[in-house]
C-alpha cells in the first residue's frame, strides 16, 4: 500500500513536470474508491491555491522592488538577502495584528466580505487550462463561468464597503461598483470577438485554435491580428480597471477616502482583501493569456520543448511585470475621467472591434493574390481610424498646453 | 493622437528603472543606518543646556531663572534653584540650577526657551535617534544628560556658536574694562582722597 502510493506520487510528479497527460490517474486509484472523487479534487485545487498564493508573495516583493527602481529607490531590502524574505515578514506582520471591527458595524456582513471575495476569485481559476495537460475543469462554457464568477467579486466589495459604516468604505464601495460595472462590459465585448473566432466558449478549445505558425516562426495567436491587438489592449485596460490597480484604483485611493471599502479592516481580512486582489489580478492575466497570447503555448516552434506549464507562468508574469510597469507611471484617474472612458472610448472601440473581427471571419474565405496581407490591412485601417477620430472626440478641441498661473508668476 | 503620453511616460520609468541599476547617481535615497548624512546646520530637535570648559556643573551657564520655564508653551521645563550660589563666565556670583528636567516627549521644539535666555545658556540640539523602550524615564532628560560643552555646540551650529561667543567675550571685554575703570576711579579717588586728606595735614606753619 505505502509502496503503490509512493509509486503513484512520483509517477504523478513526473508526468506534471514532464507535461504528460492524466497525471493523476495512478495516485488516485490507489486510494478507496469512495474517496477518489475528493482526492481526486483535492490534487486540483491544492497545487493551484499554494502557486498562486506563493505568486502572489512573490509579486508583491517585485512590485515594490520594481516601483522602488522606477521611483529610483532600492525598494526593500533588509529582510533576507536582497530583502527576498519581506513577504514574510509582511504576512507575520498581517498575522501578529489585531482585528478590528467597529463598533456599530453590521459584524456578520462585515465578517463574511473577505471570504465572499476570495472564493469566487479562487473558483476562477478552475477553467484556466495553465498548460497541456493542467485544467482543472476542461468546462464547455468555461469562458462564461469565469466571467459569472469574477462579476461576482462586486458585491463583495459593496458588502464590505457597506457593513464597515463608514463614509469612506460606503463611497469606495460605491465608486468600485460603477467602476468595475462600467469595463465589465468592454472586458466581455473584448472576449466576445475572440468567441466569435474560435466558435467555442471552451477555454481548452480557444488555446487550441491558436496552434501552429505563420511563415514557420510567427504563431497563430489572436493578438498577431488587428482585432487581436485591439481586442488584447482593451481587454488589458478594462482588466486594468477590473481588479482596482492603478490608474484605475480610484476605489482605494489613498489621498482621497483612507482606502475605500479596506477602511475598516485589519490585520488578516485585510491580507485576505489583498490576496484576493491579486489572484483576480493573476486570474484576468491568466485569461487574457489564455484568450490572445495564445494560453500555455510556445511563442517559437524549437521552444516547444520547454514544458507548457513554464510558457504560460512566463506569460502571466510578462502582463504582471506590464501592470506593475503601468502602476510606476500612470497618475490616479478621476471617476469623470474613468467613466468618460469607458463610455465614450472603450464601449464603442469593442463595438468596432466586434466588427472588425465579423469581417476578418467573413474575409477568411477570400483566396486571390495578397488576399492575406489585404485582409490585414483592411481590418487594421478599421480599427485605426476610428481610434484616431475617438481619440480626438475624446480630448476635445481642447488645446492641451502648458498652463499658466497668473497670480503665482 | 491618444496614448501618445502614455507611451512617453513608460518610455521615462522604464529609463529610470533601468538607469537605476548601472547609474548609482540616480539614487536619490541613503541607507540609513549605515550611512547617514551629516545634519544641516539649521537642524534642530530638543534643547540642550550649554556649558564652558570641561566641568558640566562648575561651567554650566544656566543661572536657574526660570524665563524658559515660563516661556515654554507645553511646559515641558522643570526647574529647582540651589541654594549654593557658583561664579558665572564673568566672576559674578550667579544662582545655579539644582534639578534641571526637560520632557522630551512633550516639548514641541518651538525654539522659544533658545529665543529668551538672556545667558545664552540653552540651545537646540540636533541629535534625533532617541527612541527608547520606556517612554516615561527615558525620555525626561535631566541636567547631566542635558548637559553638552560648548565645543559640542560650535561643532553642530558653527555660525551661531561663534557668534554667541563673540558677544559674550565682548560682554566680558565691557565688562572687565569697567571694572578696570572703577577700579582706576576708586584708585584714583583713594589717592585724591589721601591726598585731600593729606595737604591739610602739613604741618602749619608756626605763627610768628
Amino acid at each position: 500500500m505505502i509502496g503503490e502510493f509512493f509509486k503513484g506520487l512520483f509517477l504523478m510528479i513526473w508526468k506534471v513536470v514532464t507535461d504528460q497527460p492524466d497525471p493523476k490517474v495512478e495516485f488516485v486509484s490507489v486510494f478507496p474508491a469512495t474517496i477518489q472523487p475528493i482526492i481526486s479534487v483535492l490534487l486540483s485545487i491544492v497545487p493551484i491555491i499554494m502557486v498562486f498564493a506563493s505568486l502572489f508573495a512573490l509579486t508583491t516583493l517585485l512590485e515594490r522592488k520594481g516601483l522602488g527602481r522606477i521611483q529610483n529607490r532600492l525598494g526593500p531590502n533588509r529582510v533576507g538577502p536582497f530583502g527576498l524574505f519581506q513577504p514574510v515578514a509582511d504576512g507575520l506582520k498581517m498575522l501578529t495584528k489585531e482585528d478590528i471591527v467597529p463598533h456599530s458595524a453590521d459584524k456578520l456582513i462585515h465578517f463574511l466580505a473577505p471570504i465572499v471575495l476570495l472564493v469566487p476569485t479562487l473558483l476562477a481559476y478552475a477553467v484556466l487550462p495553465f498548460g497541456q495537460n493542467m485544467v482543472p475543469i476542461d468546462m464547455d462554457a468555461g469562458i462564461l463561468f469565469f466571467f459569472a464568477v469574477g462579476a461576482s467579486t462586486e458585491l463583495s466589495i459593496f458588502m464590505a464597503g457597506w457593513s464597515s459604516r463608514n463614509k469612506y468604505s460606503l463611497l469606495g464601495a460605491m465608486r468600485a461598483i460603477a467602476q468595475m460595472i462600467s469595463y465589465e462590459i468592454p472586458l466581455i465585448i473584448s472576449s466576445v470577438t475572440v468567441i466569435m473566432i474560435a466558435g467555442s466558449l471552451s477555454l481548452v478549445e480557444i488555446v487550441d485554435k491558436q496552434s501552429g505558425y505563420h511563415f514557420g516562426f510567427l504563431p497563430h495567436w489572436n493578438v498577431f491580428t488587428p482585432w487581436g491587438l485591439a481586442g488584447f489592449i482593451i481587454f488589458l485596460i478594462a482588466s486594468l480597471a477590473e481588479s482596482n490597480r492603478s490608474p484605475f484604483d480610484i476605489p482605494e485611493a489613498e489621498s482621497e477616502i483612507i482606502a475605500g471599502h479596506l477602511t475598516e479592516y485589519s490585520g488578516f481580512k485585510y491580507a485576505l482583501f489583498f490576496l484576493a486582489e491579486y489572484l483576480g489580478m493573476f486570474a484576468v492575466s491568466g485569461l487574457a493569456v489564455t484568450l490572445f497570447l495564445g494560453g500555455w503555448r510556445a511563442p517559437l516552434p524549437f521552444l516547444e520543448i520547454v514544458p507548457s506549464y513554464i510558457w504560460f507562468l512566463l506569460k502571466l508574469m510578462g502582463l504582471v511585470c506590464l501592470f506593475i510597469w503601468i502602476r510606476g507611471t500612470l497618475p490616479r484617474l478621476r471617476v469623470d475621467q474613468l467613466l468618460n472612458f469607458a463610455w465614450k472610448f472603450m464601449l464603442p472601440m469593442s463595438l468596432i472591434n466586434l466588427f472588425v473581427a465579423a469581417i476578418w471571419h467573413f474575409t477568411s474565405v477570400w483566396n486571390f493574390r495578397g488576399a492575406g496581407l489585404g485582409r490585414w490591412l483592411l481590418c487594421a485601417a478599421m480599427i485605426a481610424v476610428p481610434y484616431v477620430w475617438l481619440g480626438r472626440t475624446l480630448i476635445g478641441n481642447k488645446k492641451i498646453t502648458h498652463r499658466t498661473y497668473r497670480f503665482a508668476n | 493622437m491618444l496614448g501618445e503620453g502614455i507611451i512617453k511616460g513608460m518610455v521615462e520609468t522604464a529609463k529610470n528603472f533601468v538607469g537605476s541599476y548601472h547609474d548609482p547617481k540616480r539614487l536619490t535615497t541613503v541607507e540609513y543606518p549605515e550611512n547617514k548624512i551629516p545634519a544641516k546646520e539649521n537642524a534642530r530637535n530638543f534643547p540642550f543646556l550649554v556649558f564652558d570648559g570641561v566641568d558640566a556643573d562648575k561651567g554650566l551657564r544656566c543661572v536657574a531663572c526660570q524665563i524658559c520655564e515660563k516661556e515654554c508653551p507645553p511646559k515641558c521645563i522643570y526647574i529647582i534653584k540651589d541654594t549654593v550660589k557658583k561664579p558665572d563666565y564673568m566672576g559674578k556670583m550667579q544662582i545655579q540650577p539644582k534639578i534641571f528636567d526637560i520632557d522630551i516627549s512633550v516639548c514641541m521644539s518651538c525654539q522659544i526657551c533658545v529665543e529668551v535666555c538672556p545667558f545664552e545658556a540653552i540651545k537646540m540640539d540636533t541629535q534625533f535617534e532617541l527612541s527608547t523602550t520606556d517612554r516615561f524615564e527615558n525620555l525626561l532628560l535631566n541636567k547631566r544628560e542635558l548637559a553638552k560643552p560648548n565645543e559640542y555646540y560650535h561643532k553642530i551650529h558653527p555660525t551661531e556658536a561663534t557668534e554667541v561667543d563673540e558677544r559674550l567675550a565682548a560682554e566680558k571685554a565691557k565688562a572687565e574694562a569697567k571694572a578696570k575703570a572703577d577700579a582706576e576711579a576708586k584708585a584714583k579717588a583713594t589717592v585724591a582722597a589721601a591726598a585731600a586728606k593729606a595737604a591739610p595735614t602739613p604741618v602749619p606753619a608756626p605763627a610768628k
